[in-house]
This record gives structure tokens, C-alpha cells and sequence, in this order.
């Protein structure tokens, strides 16, 4: 019982960046009908950032704000520099600026900081959660601090102007444009946004992961089967994907026999493609009916 | 008089189609005015143009200013409304939401509470549902959030691409009532395209005829639809 306690809250913990990651990718695919292949590098990236920063003596709250700012800014020159030009491009063109971004991204981290693994920080320490063996304080630090943001984010797309003029860019952009919307700039500040949600992500799984470049590949392929899980079309959904993801990730490896930690990473791609089977537009999101 | 909105020459692609040849009219401030025409005349082209939502050459000037170069959300901001066909509505949202959006333009956050209760006023059905999301409307109270969406932004000038479409008689004729209301009250100048002639000639004071892509016929609402001869011809009954 204490095994399945200890690995359901281990689950959630993980399963909190993978809600991060995805939330991250579906305002993007909400904004501009595309995945950001490069999300994961992105949030390397920011996390890369604070870790310099707190290398220059910047004490770990400060780089973390600072991060978040500076990926922010990131986030949007991205999107006005490579993705604002190709708006009107084919699907593969989008493609292929996503998978450049990628190794552009990847490539540049590498060039600064090295390949070398690099242990990074945490804030709240790995001792265990109040006494309890289940869970360690840095794990119960990346539910809060998620938990923390996903509540400011709810509260900021529901009940601020500029949260609605988003959710109505993302909706219908045309309508939003009768009403004034500047959906270009909407979709700017999602980009925006999912890249400083991103940066969270990295900067909390980078205590177990560690930091080198190629750290959040498998992040982002946890963070994909959870939005496809929980459906594209839905940010919430995409959330409980992530924690839903975290936990069947753990169970399995802890119950089926012969998965284990080597195979873990092909059972969130076997559940992409069981979900992409049997319920296309995943738990929580619409089927896109289109008139033809 | 100077006209408010002053179209000149007006030419709209598609791709390689043209689908307005020339198109010349004026609205003048305070009138209530048709555009009437069959389908595929480009009636719908021409409101698309006027927000720039459509490529296209000519002059089109709202008191004074051209419009040609303005992204559609910066015509928006002019105080130009515009109803789509189809009404646009923002349908996972709830009715209050889709009001709110109206005004997103506007910073007088005071004034807009006051709007959307004067909203319910002319709408009640809306008060009623203001919680619900849009999309479980029935087709004519989306056509009222529609008109009143547009409203909130307290336009100087509203198109209206084909209210009627698809809402039952006694529907439009309760919303045409509306609409007069709201010329005669707020002083909103109104540009309303039409299929449904009869009822537009009724509501207009001012009807423009159009015929693939041009003007065939202009004039008094009352005089075009008293021409027997221009009924028959052009507006099929």
C-alpha cells in the first residue's frame, strides 16, 4: 500500500511538468493549428538561463523571475521572428520551422554551456515532505509551485479583459477581429506565455533530470501524450493529461512486470497512439466538425 | 450633407476571381440603408471590404478617414460594427462573455456594466441566458446576441450581413423592429444586407441594388419598392 501511495504522489510530482509541458504546446496548437516540436528546448533554453544567472550570484527566486521575463520576451521574438511570417504557409513548411527551431535551440545551448551534465538547485531541499517518506520536499515543491500557477493562469484567462480577448483569438479569430481583437499580437503573447510556463517546467525537473541539453526530450514526448490524452482543443484537459500521464507512467513501471524504468518512455508513446485510435479528439476535447 | 461612409470604385478579389466591379455608394449619418442583391451579387464582398477582410482596390472613407490599409481590428476601432453572416458568435462562451468581447476596444469599464444592462433591456431573453454558453442559443436569440454584441461596441456605423438568414418570419420581423429602434434611438447609422427585400425595402429608408459586383439601382426604400418593374427584375418578388 505504502509502495502505491509513494508511487501515485511520485507520479503527480513528474506528472505536474508534464502538465506544464502540455498546457505550454496546446496554447500554442490553440493560437496557430500547429505542435511546437521545439517547446522542450525552449524550456531548456530558459533553464540553462537561470542557471547561469544563479552561477553570476543571483540568488534562485530572482533568476527564476528573471527567467520567466526574459522567456517571456523569448517566447514572442520567436513568434514574430520565424512563426509570424510563416502564418500563411503549408503545414509541412511550419513543419519544418518547428524542427529548426529544435536544432537551432538545441545546438546553440550545447554551444554556450557544453554537453556536459551539470547538477542544478533546488529551493526546497530533498528531504522528506513533513516526516513522511511518500514524497520529498522538492517533489511536493513542483505540485505547489504548478498548482500556484496553473490557478494564477485560470484566474488571468477568465476573469481579465486581455484573458478573454486570447481565449476569443484562439476561439475564432475572425470574429475576434470584428470586435477589435489584434489577434496577431494575441497569439504573440501566447507564444509568450507558453514559453515562460515552460521555463517553470524546466527549472522544476532540472533537480532530477539534471541540466544538459537533450534533458527534455523525454519531458516533451510525456508532455505531447498528455495533451493528446487529454485533447488538443482543451488546456484543462491537456493539465489532467499531464498528472494522468505522470501517474500511469509510474504504475507501470512499478506493476507491470518487465517495463521497469527502460521502458517507460515507449508506454507514453504506445498511449499517444492508443488515444489517436480509440478517441481522436482525447478525453476532454471537441471533435472538430468542419463543413465542407 | 456629407456622407459618413463614402465607397468609391470599389474593386474585391479573390485570388484571381473579382468578384466587385466598381462599386460606388454613400451612406449618409443617421440612415438606415439596404443592400440588396441575389446571391452571389457580392453583397456580403462588399461589407468584407469594407473591414478589409477581403483584398481589394478603391476608396472607402469613414467620416473623412480612408480605410484602406487599416487591418480589420483598427477599422473595428473606428467605431464600425460588423454582424457576419453567420453571426460570429462565440459559441463555448457564455452570453455575458460575448458582450464583454463588444467592447474590448473600449477602456470605460463603467460604462460597459451600464451597456450590457441597457443590452438586456432591448434583448430580456439574453438577461435570462446571460450565464449559458452562446452556442445552446436558438438561431434567433444568437442573431440578438449578434446585433447586441455589436452594439457594446457602441458603434458610429453597424453592418449587418443578412440578419434574417435562417430565423423564422415573426423572428425578424421582432428583430428588424429592433434594429429600427436602435437607428432611430441610438443614432446608429445601420447598412444592412439583404436576401429578404420585402422586409429590408420596409425597415430602409435608402436601398442600393447590386447586380454581379455593381450598383444597378439606387434610391429612396419606399420608390424602389413601389417600382414594379425593379421588384421584378431584381429582387424576385
Amino acid at each position: 500500500m505504502e509502495l502505491l501511495t509513494n508511487q501515485v504522489l511520485a507520479g503527480i510530482a513528474t506528472g505536474a511538468i508534464y502538465a506544464c509541458m502540455a498546457l505550454a504546446v496546446v496554447m500554442i496548437y490553440q493560437a496557430i493549428d500547429h505542435l511546437n516540436f521545439a517547446q522542450g528546448e525552449m524550456a531548456m533554453f530558459s533553464t540553462f538561463i537561470s542557471w547561469q544567472l544563479m552561477q553570476w550570484g543571483i540568488p534562485y527566486w530572482w533568476a527564476f523571475l528573471a527567467t520567466l521575463i526574459i522567456s517571456f520576451a523569448g517566447g514572442i521574438m520567436i513568434e514574430r521572428l520565424l512563426f509570424k511570417p510563416l502564418s500563411k504557409a503549408p503545414v509541412l513548411t511550419n513543419v519544418a520551422g518547428f524542427i529548426a527551431l529544435f536544432a537551432i535551440v538545441n545546438s546553440i545551448a550545447g554551444l554556450i554551456w557544453d554537453f556536459t551534465i551539470k547538477q542544478y538547485p533546488t529551493p526546497f531541499g530533498s528531504s522528506p515532505f513533513l516526516g513522511s517518506q511518500l514524497i520529498s520536499t522538492h517533489q511536493a515543491g513542483m505540485i505547489g509551485v504548478t498548482l500556484l500557477m496553473l490557478v494564477g493562469l485560470y484566474l488571468f484567462f477568465q476573469f481579465t479583459r486581455i484573458g478573454l480577448a486570447m481565449r476569443a483569438a484562439a476561439a475564432l479569430p475572425e470574429s475576434a477581429r470584428l470586435v477589435g481583437v489584434n489577434t496577431s499580437w494575441m497569439i504573440a503573447l501566447g507564444w509568450g506565455m507558453a514559453s515562460a510556463i515552460g521555463a517553470v517546467a524546466g527549472i522544476l525537473i532540472a533537480p532530477v533530470v539534471f541540466l544538459e541539453p537533450n534533458m527534455m526530450g523525454g519531458v516533451l514526448v510525456y508532455g505531447f501524450a498528455a495533451a493528446v490524452l487529454g485533447g488538443l482543443s482543451s488546456p484543462l484537459g491537456a493539465v489532467i493529461g499531464g498528472f494522468l500521464v505522470g501517474v500511469f507512467e509510474n504504475l507501470a513501471g512499478t506493476y507491470i512486470p518487465g517495463v521497469g524504468n527502460e521502458l517507460k518512455l515507449p508506454i507514453a508513446l504506445a498511449l499517444i497512439i492508443t488515444v489517436l485510435v480509440f478517441k481522436p479528439a482525447g478525453l476532454f476535447g471537441r471533435a472538430i466538425v468542419k463543413r465542407v | 450633407m456629407t456622407a459618413m461612409l463614402n465607397v468609391k470604385d470599389l474593386r474585391a478579389y479573390y485570388g484571381q476571381v473579382q468578384a466587385l466591379h466598381g462599386l460606388s455608394f454613400a451612406l449618409n449619418e443617421g440612415s438606415l440603408t439596404t443592400l440588396l442583391g441575389a446571391n452571389g451579387a457580392g453583397k456580403t464582398t462588399t461589407l468584407r471590404a469594407i473591414c478589409n477582410m477581403v483584398r481589394s482596390t478603391g476608396a472607402i472613407e469613414f467620416e473623412g478617414k480612408s480605410l484602406s490599409g487599416r487591418s480589420t481590428e483598427n477599422v473595428v476601432r473606428l467605431g464600425i460594427a460588423h454582424v457576419p453572416q453567420g453571426r460570429g458568435t462565440f459559441t463555448t462562451m457564455t452570453v455575458e462573455e460575448n458582450l464583454q468581447l463588444g467592447a474590448i476596444t473600449r477602456s470605460d469599464s463603467k460604462n460597459i456594466v451600464s451597456d450590457i444592462e441597457r443590452m438586456y433591456a432591448h434583448f430580456p431573453v439574453l438577461k435570462e441566458r446571460h450565464t449559458q454558453q452562446a452556442g445552446t442559443l436558438s438561431g434567433g436569440e444568437q442573431q440578438m446576441l449578434a446585433v447586441a454584441r455589436a452594439l457594446m461596441l457602441r458603434p458610429r456605423l453597424m453592418l449587418l450581413d443578412e440578419p434574417s438568414f435562417g430565423l423564422a418570419p415573426l423572428i425578424v420581423r421582432d428583430l428588424f423592429k429592433i434594429l429600427g429602434k436602435i437607428n432611430r434611438e441610438d443614432k446608429v447609422t445601420i447598412l444592412v444586407v439583404e436576401q429578404n427585400a420585402q422586409l429590408a425595402l420596409e425597415l430602409a429608408d435608402q436601398a442600393y441594388v447590386i447586380e454581379t459586383g455593381k450598383i444597378v439601382m439606387s434610391g429612396n426604400a419606399k420608390e424602389i419598392a413601389s417600382n414594379e418593374d425593379v421588384r421584378k427584375s431584381y429582387l424576385g418578388y
